[in-house]
């Protein structure tokens, strides 16, 4: 376990800024995900931590001590790929001691912690397969005990859960977020998906082009965003906008009700224009113009509305953020 | 009756296909122990022992030629060249294939076009490197000048290999404890036998095989490898002596076959190798 602080943190490549002067800080034992678009600046960030980049700039500093000149084997890390990158000559055994057996751990030893990581993963009937045998839920549960077996300081994962599908990615999130509980190790994590940021992170650091345009908890990241990147990027179906007297205001999806659900005076209302409606279940989806802005309304009740129609919806004037329509950054009142 | 003619299609081509590739070991093993006169007269079944058997041939071969001199000489340069090419193609192709970036793939090309040289234009300059080391009529020569063709061939053949194994893995093992050297011994080459096996038994073949090399380098009877010394000592003027001709070919090419045989699906995975990703 360790703080990690970065300080000023630059990386170009040919001239591109891809991590462009970031600082941040992890706490001891904290989850911090950093979420982004592709091409954000991510996974450069998390490869600067771990030691596989060099920064053109600034300072890593893990537990105390500046890392920067460190390589990766000396900087007490661990690092979950996105492709898990497991030994595919080695056992799941031979995978997940090999870090032990680098550092020349007696024999014994290495078997117990190897049966510990795997216990914890709920992998210990795999030990003697190969990779190529195990499914890719298992070999994810591998690389994260072979990650795990050297108790690293820092636990760094890229977008572990991408390579799963649907249905098993969705429990995988709830065991990983369990176990770091559990061993209470720091941990970055990548990811491009926003609802794994949400429900995973005790802090999210939203990334664009290189730099971190907000960091803060994921209530805070949704309810209360900087800046137009955040307010758009996060939430699904994105945060609404519109030109209001020289400012841009900004409501979310599911601020955007029928006037009718809203009789309350504190609210503004808004004349729709419906263009599409999907109907999904517990909830529907309007797609429709206000004045020149597109707008998407999300809400439960049972209104009869088609192509064409023109309806009133409200947005209560605490669910409005505004923004400056030449910097995109919030205006506060 | 659709079964039938599908079956007799497949045992058909199969059938051509073992007279095609087997044919000639058949010859030269009936060959070696076919009396010359049954040899030379047309009207005797060419595939067959019509005079019976004899052993005039290997007796001519092994106790009036130097062919366990010839072998030996082969054997030697060709370990020696296998090394000189492992040792030098290994480190290159790893660092051409993930250091280097487009600069490297461009190396690497570059390093392959030496290999399209011909040696018959080669052996000219290589002939006055040889003289000025004074390596003329020695063994060594061949080991300096095999590694020119089989080097460059074989780290390209092995850059395609290592650039198949996924980057991930090095950086994992870097990230799991290991230095640059130490990902390259403990996860690179165990997961490149395949590609080393390849160069190995490439090499080896290229040696036993290599000609215009060895006839322009050694002139001593002693020092040829098997391909020179059995075409010079064996074709005297304008007589073939073709038993023996043949079973020093077969017996040569009994070991080579076998290492094919043994690593044949490394081999073939470390050919396709680069082809398709994993």
């Amino acid at each position: 376990m360790a703080n990690v602080h970065l300080a000023g943190i630059k990386k170009h490549f040919d001239g591109v800024k891809a991590v462009d002067g970031i600082d941040l800080e992890i706490g001891d034992g904290e989850f911090l995900v950093l979420l982004g678009p592709s091409g954000s600046g991510k996974t450069t960030l998390m490869r600067l931590v771990a030691g596989l980049e060099k920064p053109t700039g600034g300072q890593i500093i893990i537990d105390g001590q500046t890392v920067n000149d460190l390589p990766p084997r000396d900087r007490g890390i661990a690092m979950v790929f996105q492709s898990y990158a497991l030994y595919p000559h080695k056992t799941v055994f031979g995978n997940i001691s090999f870090p032990l057996t680098v550092e020349g751990m007696p024999r014994e030893d290495i078997r117990k912690k190897v049966e510990w990581a795997a216990g914890l993963l709920g992998i210990g009937h795999l030990l003697d397969r190969l990779p190529s045998r195990i499914s890719g839920g298992e070999r994810q549960r591998v690389a994260i005990a072979r990650a795990l077996v050297r108790r690293p300081k820092v636990l760094l994962m890229d977008e572990p859960l991408s390579n799963l599908d649907a249905k098993v990615r969705h429990t995988a999130r709830e065991e990983l977020k369990l176990f770091q509980r559990e061993i209470n190790v720091t941990t970055i994590y990548v990811t491009h998906d926003q609802a794994e940021a949400m429900g995973l992170g005790d802090r999210i650091a939203v990334m664009h082009e290189g730099t971190v345009r907000q960091v803060g908890s994921p209530y805070s990241i949704y309810n209360d965003p900087q800046n137009m990147f955040v307010a758009g990027f996060v939430g699904i179906p994105p945060m609404n906008f519109m030109e209001q007297d020289g400012v841009i205001l900004g409501f979310r999806p599911e601020a955007l009700l029928p006037a009718e659900a809203l009789p309350d005076k504190d609210c503004m209302r808004l004349k729709l224009l419906v263009e599409r409606v999907e109907d999904l279940g517990s909830h529907r989806l309007v797609y429709g113009t206000i004045g020149k802005a597109k707008v998407i309304a999300n809400h439960s009740f049972r209104l009869n509305l088609k192509e064409g129609d023109e309806h009133e919806f409200a947005v209560c004037s605490q669910e409005l953020r505004r923004f400056d329509p030449k910097t995109g950054e919030r205006i506060r009142p | 009756m659709k079964k039938f003619f599908s079956k007799t299609y497949f045992y058909g081509a199969l059938s051509m296909f073992i007279i095609f590739s087997a044919g000639p070991f058949y010859i030269m093993l009936i060959t070696m122990f076919k009396k010359s006169h049954d040899l030379f007269n047309p009207l005797n079944n060419p595939f067959w022992l019509n005079e019976g058997p004899t052993l005039e041939h290997l007796d001519l071969l092994f106790n009036q030629t130097l062919y366990v001199r010839f072998l030996l000489n082969t054997v030697l340069v060709g370990i020696a060249v296998v090394v000189i090419t492992v040792l030098l193609a290994v480190p290159a192709a790893i660092s051409l294939a993930r250091l280097a970036g487009r600069w490297g793939e461009n190396v690497g090309i570059g390093i392959f076009l030496t290999y399209l040289v011909p040696p018959t234009l080669l052996f000219i300059p290589l002939s006055r490197i040889v003289s000025f080391l004074g390596l003329q009529n020695s063994l060594w020569s061949l080991v300096l000048v095999y590694p020119t063709f089989t080097v460059p061939f074989c780290t390209w053949l092995l850059m395609s290999f290592f650039k198949s194994i996924p980057k991930d893995i090095e950086e994992q093992a870097l990230v799991d404890g290991c230095s640059r050297v130490g990902a390259m011994a403990r996860v690179l080459l165990p997961l490149s036998v395949p590609g080393i096996i390849t160069v190995v038994v490439f090499s080896f073949t290229l040696v036993a095989h290599e000609y215009i090399y060895a006839l322009s380098f050694i002139q001593d009877s002693a020092k040829k490898t098997i391909g020179i010394g059995m075409t010079t000592e064996l074709v005297r003027g304008d007589v073939f002596y073709w038993g023996a001709l043949m079973g020093g070919a077969l017996i040569a090419s009994i070991p080579v076959a076998l290492l094919y045989t043994l690593f044949l699906d490394r081999i073939i995975s470390g050919m396709s190798m680069g082809a398709a990703k994993r």
